[in-house]
């Protein structure tokens, strides 16, 4: 008994969040005739069309490449400033430190409309403005408390005895650093940093808002597809959901414990 | 190999008091056992032995060179953690050369050394494997051996045998001592385990609340413990206090009470005193110089091998008993048993200092 709850919720919730995905999914490689026909559900026959349309055409292709920049970047500035916040969270005692991981989730509680005239108006003066840099840089901003928080839980998960002993045995405490935890961290900060990359690439506000020709490929989407027919609207839906969702399903291990919860 | 001094070293973490004034002088080679309650800041020291720590004043010399500002890499130092800590990342091969490797030693001089060491504790056969496929006890070889492939000046061991089982640790205790013999090494040894303690040390240091209250060879921390807490702490079970009067009669000395009155060489100076005897020196037979006492059996843990008696002597008082055979007694019988006088402490009951009388 309890077992067929068991599987009815998981049937119920897995046809929950992927239903919708197999409609989108479908209508994006349906044939704009079958799209448009009362009496089809299902399509006569499978197409790339709409997607290589959206892709080429439509300057997708360019936007993908500008998304996947953007999200490097990000990935490197909000590690760069990130790694060290986190293991200094994790490995030492100092004063207002929760209120330091309060604050940093407090900047996700101001809503980005409400500093986008400010922020667009500092970026023009920058010389920021509508670049692959700055946008990236928004983004970098965006993901850094997420980062800081995922790998300070992920270094308190490498003792720190592993540290002492390699300081004992002959190195220097950045030493011990680079040569003993970041090698034991690497498969958890190599997850936070696909999560990085995703929450860079879903990004949509920050991306219309900051660029115009050099936008990612969700606002690109945003300005281009949404005034297509709406099998364009699927297609780029689906180009948007796969990657995600392939990187989600790498890291899905580390979920997790990105967050601190152990299972164990 | 280097002899250890520590020289007046206090620490404070914060407002906490962790050591409180450390003096102690460890002779070259020696096997030291720093033993303590927990929270006593035997680990503390070590740690600032080792570098991990700093201390926050005092002096810490190796041989005769100052290191108390000098980074724990270059102390020269080795050390088994209580965790093991051998590094999950690298094979057992690589985890035993990494410190040669990190001080430069040619590649064929650290492979011969991996092989002396790997042979001495027995662990060849797992030098290609990763931590994660050891055994504990396997793990902590690996630790050891880590440890002392460097020729460190002092080998530091952090509680490393409190992982293993009760078996694997009675062996590890023999096995790292008879590998002191052959490296002889300046070791010291954390441990609250006694008996570690008692079957390791050369000798023994004996911790409370940040202080050293004892240093010495196991044989006079047992004989001539130097208070009450060094008389208590060490030996199982545990000594008995009897808190006696110190009477006169025609200039001489005796301590009084329970119906004994034990002859005292010298005036104490005092109105009572603290009489210790270690359960292992109370007899059910008379002895040359003992005296008699009647008690009742309160309880008695057979253990076979030995018999251990609570007894009460009086309507407050329970004292312990350990008869070194199996014995058939009940509860509530009268018993008389002797005390040996050849092995009466005695202590101020206000300093709780040991006094020879």
């Amino acid at each position: 008994m309890k077992k067929f709850f068991y599987v009815l919720t998981f049937v119920a919730v897995s046809l929950w969040l992927l239903g919708p995905l197999f409609f989108i999914f479908l209508a994006s490689l349906t044939p704009s005739s079958d799209f448009y026909s009362m009496n089809k559900i299902f399509p006569s026959r499978l197409t790339l069309e709409h997607i290589y349309k959206l892709l080429v055409n439509l300057g997708g292709w360019r936007a993908m490449l500008v998304s996947i920049q953007v999200a490097l970047v990000a990935i490197a500035v909000s590690f760069a400033l990130g790694i060290p916040a986190g293991y200094a969270l994790t490995r030492y005692i100092f004063r207002g430190k929760n209120m330091i991981k309060l604050v940093m989730l407090f900047t996700r509680s101001v809503p980005l409309v409400v500093i986008a005239v400010s922020l667009v108006t500092m970026y023009l003066r920058l010389n920021l403005a509508d670049t692959m840099f700055g946008v990236a840089l928004a983004h970098g901003a965006m993901v850094l408390p997420f980062v800081v928080l995922i790998t300070s839980s992920i270094f308190s998960g490498v003792f720190v005895e592993y540290e002492e002993a390699g300081m004992i045995f002959g190195l220097s405490r950045f030493g011990a650093f680079l040569r003993i935890t970041m090698p034991l961290a690497l498969p958890g900060l190599a997850a936070s940093a696909i999560f990085a990359f995703i929450m860079s690439w879903n990004e949509v506000f920050a991306s219309s808002v900051l660029a115009i020709t050099n936008r990612t490929l969700p606002a690109h989407i945003l300005g281009t597809a949404m005034a297509s027919p709406d099998y364009f609207k699927f297609a780029a839906g689906t180009i948007m959901a796969v990657p995600a969702l392939i990187f989600i399903f790498l890291i899905r291990k580390y979920l997790i414990s990105m967050w601190g919860i152990s299972l164990k | 190999m280097a002899k250890v001094v520590v020289e007046g070293v206090k620490k404070y973490f914060g407002n906490v008091k962790a050591l409180d004034g450390i003096d102690i002088s460890i002779e070259e080679g020696l096997f030291v056992v720093l033993l303590g309650p927990s929270g006593c800041g035997k680990t503390t020291l070590m740690r600032c032995i080792s570098g991990l720590e700093k201390v926050t004043d005092g002096k810490i010399f190796f041989d005769d060179e100052d290191v108390s500002n000098v980074p724990p890499k270059d102390r020269n130092v080795a050390m088994v953690f209580q965790s093991y800590a051998v590094w999950p990342h690298m094979k057992v091969r690589e985890n035993i050369a990494y410190p040669l490797k990190l001080k430069r030693v040619p590649k064929e001089e650290i492979e011969e050394r991996v092989k002396w060491v790997s042979d001495l504790l027995h662990i060849t056969e797992l030098l290609d494997r990763f931590p994660s496929q050891l055994s504990g006890g396997q793990r902590q070889r690996v630790a050891v051996a880590r440890a002392i492939v460097h020729r460190p000046k002092v080998l530091l061991m952090d509680e490393p045998l409190s992982n293993l089982d009760a078996l694997l640790r009675v062996k590890m205790r023999s096995e790292l001592k008879k590998l002191h013999e052959q490296v002889r090494v300046t070791t010291l040894y954390v441990t609250h385990d006694q008996t570690e303690a008692m079957t390791m040390g050369d000798k023994i240091a004996i911790m409370n609340a940040g202080k050293i209250i004892q240093f010495g060879t196991p044989e006079e921390i047992y004989k001539k413990p130097k208070t009450i807490f060094v008389a208590g702490f060490v030996g199982s079970p545990q000594m008995n206090f009897l808190t006696m009067k110190v009477v006169s009669y025609d200039n001489e000395f005796f301590a009084e009470n329970f119906g004994l009155k034990i002859p005292l060489k010298a005036d104490p100076k005092m109105g009572s005193i603290i009489m210790g005897i270690r359960p292992e020196h109370i007899y059910l037979e008379k002895s040359s110089n003992s005296l008699p006492i009647m008690s009742t059996v309160y309880f008695a843990e057979k253990l076979m091998s030995e018999t251990v008696l609570h007894l009460s002597i009086a309507a407050d008082k329970n004292i312990v008993a350990k008869i070194p055979y199996d014995l058939s007694v009940q509860e509530g019988q009268k018993i008389q048993i002797h005390i040996d006088l050849n092995w009466i402490h005695l202590f101020n009951p206000s300093t709780e200092e040991r006094i020879e009388l």
